[in-house]
């Protein structure tokens, strides 16, 4: 076992070093991979983010913050018993969410797995929502009904939020289907875990969205595990190069680092936006929590694993060093951003504790938008049964 | 008023809608350039081009997932299952993510999609091939569910179904695809969720819905003449919103009831149907609420046997008489 796991740890070390591979049908052949990082990555000095303000860039970085206060807070509600079900925390992968969805246009969407919280916060949803939700209060997102893994927010063009391994995948290539028809210059984001990509429902949307040159970018948000299960135990071969057997462009980001994700996001997207043309990247992350919160963490890595991670790669540390040595952040403000999102973790606690669960009427509204709507109903019959 | 076949009357609300509204759209496989695999669809690529008829591949959790992706946005799909048999390797796209999603949303996403396509036995095409769920479908709450007997009613069903806000499932039928009936030429629509009386009567109701429904007008038929009997058949035409008032009113005047469904009976339509009659008009019963369906096995392939499987005119007569107690 300790044989296994050691191996395991050097195989998770080793693809997050190997970032910045690209191929695809549109591309020269896939690059060497690069040493490890010695000198900057070209990525900071990409003008996607040499053309982000100071403030822009204090934003990013409060967003992280506030993504990670969130889920501390969240776990200890959860703790409390203060909500059902499952709870999959984002922590330590909260730069891929936010540094994805800091791309987004107007006609830009996401769709993702149940690990959803980051990708809310980061396309702007209310943390009191949010927080409401997982207790199941009639005024989170979804009114209670859709709990930790199905947040969505279609206002902000974020359409969950999905529990079945892979099975968003399709409605995001969806997403892109529509823009196209409607002949909308934007793009599609549709998030999947690394244990998604052997679903064959996630193959077939590859295929729709190559064949049909749908402006998509499928992007796995590889952490090293599904559940308990090593990348090495459940894919045989890359996950990325995958895209090249649908003839789509694929690249290889380092998800622990915000400017790389925004460097290399950033092309795909106005690919897909200006030429309708689809993607996949993989994007190397890591979660320090367990599967969800209520699992054991200890059968499958171990714990110097975490630590390293946590050491040595972690977004937030790592974008707060950057923006340290470009002079954006000061000691004071990092205080500030920090005690900011803390209370505002606690306040949407507090919004959450104090609303009103939903009450039984409530359970049969919003399944039929013509019973939710009986002045424009056409239909005549029972709806419900009993 | 024109005689149109089945084929022809789907085919005619699909290119209506599609005249009346640019954001419908129909995909699935075969639908273009091969005309559809039973020509429901023949023409229509020719008449409204490739962005609005679109064939895809054999990818069935693709692209109704797709589909619902798309809808989400404000396309409307209308899209083709080959055969609703194979609606299975789609069963997470159609029954998780289109059922589910105005729910989980709490209200804030639409899927106004229509999957549509046959769903029958009685081809000699085997147990893969013949799968009717139409009560598997209706189960999941947040989904509607259609099965249309007759031209008229597929014409003026589907264009209901594409303008709804909801998911609509649409059970056609191979065996009735080539059936003739009047259709009128001026536009109309047929609203969900309420049966029709096809035939009055006033001593035993048939509720059915489908192809049974053809099949227990001929027997209703032959016992009117050869037995005296004068049988009421309410057909359903839609499953789920499902209209029992109309089935009710025709049990306060019979008195008898006799379900007829090509449905295996375990928890099929027809035991949700003998539950409300009971529940709901007990003293009105003269006899136990009767139940013909699919022999409760998997589709046979051996021709001859497959119609003594299924619902015929000959076992509805012989289950009707046995209804009356003779
Ligand atoms: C179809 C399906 N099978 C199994 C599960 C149970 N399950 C939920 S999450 C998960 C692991 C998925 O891992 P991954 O895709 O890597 O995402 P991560 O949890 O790492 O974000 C499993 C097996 C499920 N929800 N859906
Ligand atoms: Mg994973």
């Amino acid at each position: 076992m300790s044989k296994k796991s050691t191996d395991k740890t050097a195989a998770a070390a080793k693809k997050t070093t190997s970032a910045a591979k690209t191929g695809g049908a549109n591309a020269a052949p896939a690059a060497a991979p690069k040493p490890a990082a010695s000198g900057p990555n070209p990525s900071h000095s990409s003008p996607v983010n040499t053309a982000l303000s100071a403030d822009e860039k204090v934003e990013l970085y409060r967003k992280l913050v506030r993504i990670r206060r969130f889920e501390e807070r969240s776990l200890r509600a959860y703790q409390a018993k203060k909500i059902g079900g499952f709870l999959h925390l984002y922590i330590g992968q909260e730069a891929v969410a936010v540094g994805c969805c800091s791309l987004m246009g107007k006609d830009d969407h996401v769709i993702t797995a149940y690990r959803d919280h980051g990708h809310a916060i980061a396309v702007g949803m209310d943390t009191k929502a949010l927080m409401a939700e997982l207790y199941g209060k009639v005024t989170g997102c979804s009114k209670g009904k859709g709990g930790s893994m199905h947040y969505f927010d279609p206002a902000r063009n974020f359409w969950g939020g999905h529990g079945i391994v892979g099975g968003q995948v399709p409605l995001g290539a969806g997403l892109a289907y529509a823009l196209k028809y409607k002949g909308l210059k934007g793009a599609a984001m549709a998030f999947m875990g690394d244990g998604a990509v052997n679903q064959g429902a996630v193959h077939e949307a590859y295929n729709l969205a190559s064949l049909w040159s749908l402006p998509v970018v499928f992007v796995i948000e590889n952490n090293g595990y599904s559940m308990g299960t090593s990348q090495a135990r459940s894919s045989a071969g890359e996950l990325a190069t995958r895209a090249a057997g649908y003839d789509m462009k694929w690249e290889i980001i380092d998800g622990h680092d915000l400017y790389d994700v925004r460097a290399k996001m950033e092309p795909l997207l106005r690919r897909a936006r200006e030429e309708s043309k689809p993607a996949l990247v993989e994007i190397m992350t890591y979660r320090y929590r367990g599967h969800s919160v209520a699992d054991p963490d200890k059968t499958y890595r171990s714990k110097t694993e975490i630590e390293d991670y946590q050491r040595t790669k972690d977004p937030i540390n790592l974008f707060r060093a950057i923006l340290q040595s470009e002079g954006a952040l000061t000691d004071e403000l990092i205080e500030k951003i920090d005690t900011e999102a803390r209370s505002e973790a606690d306040f949407a606690a507090d919004f959450a504790e104090a609303s009103p669960f939903p009450t039984p009427e409530d359970i049969q509204k919003d399944v039929y938008w013509e019973a939710d709507n009986p002045s424009q109903r056409t239909s005549g019959g029972r709806l419900f049964f009993n | 008023m024109p005689l149109i076949t089945y084929r022809e009357a789907l085919r005619h609300a699909m290119a209506e809608e599609l005249t009346r509204d640019e954001n419908v759209v129909i995909l699935g496989e075969e639908v273009g350039q091969f005309h559809g695999a039973y020509k429901v669809t023949e023409g229509l690529l020719e008449k409204f081009g490739p962005k609005r008829i679109v064939d895809t591949p054999i990818s069935e959790a693709g692209f109704i997932g797709l589909g619902v992706g798309a809808s989400m946005l404000g396309v409307r799909p209308v899209m083709e299952l080959m055969f609703w048999s194979f609606y299975s390797v789609a069963f997470d796209q159609i029954l998780n993510n289109a059922a589910n999603i105005r729910y989980m949303s709490g209200g804030q996403i639409n899927c106004p999609i229509v999957i549509r396509g046959p769903a029958n036995g009685g081809t000699n095409v085997g147990a893969t091939h013949s799968h009717t769920p139409e009560n598997i479908l209706a189960h999941h709450p947040g989904v509607k569910v259609v099965v249309p007997s007759t031209p008229y009613d597929a014409k003026g069903l589907l264009k209901s179904a594409i303008r709804d806000n909801d998911p609509v499932f649409v059970l056609e039928n191979t065996i009735l695809y080539g059936l003739e009936g009047e259709v009128p030429s001026e536009e109309y629509l047929i609203p969900l969720g309420h049966a029709d009386v096809k035939r009055a009567g006033t001593d035993l109701t048939i509720v059915t819905y489908g192809r049974p429904v053809i099949q227990s007008l001929a027997a209703a038929q032959q016992l009117q003449q050869e037995h005296n009997l004068s049988v009421e058949i309410v057909d359903l035409r839609t499953i789920r919103p499902l209209d029992i008032d109309t089935v009710l009113a025709s049990v306060r005047k019979t008195h008898r009831v006799l379900i007829v469904e090509e449905q295996r009976p375990f928890c099929g339509v027809g035991a949700q149907l003998a539950y409300m009659i009971q529940n709901e008009a007990f003293d009105e019963l003269d006899a136990p609420i009767q139940r013909l369906g699919t022999v409760d096995a998997p589709a046979i392939y051996s021709p001859p046997a497959e119609i003594e499987q299924l619902p015929n005119s000959q076992r509805i007569l012989k289950a009707a008489l046995a209804t009356m107690g003779s």
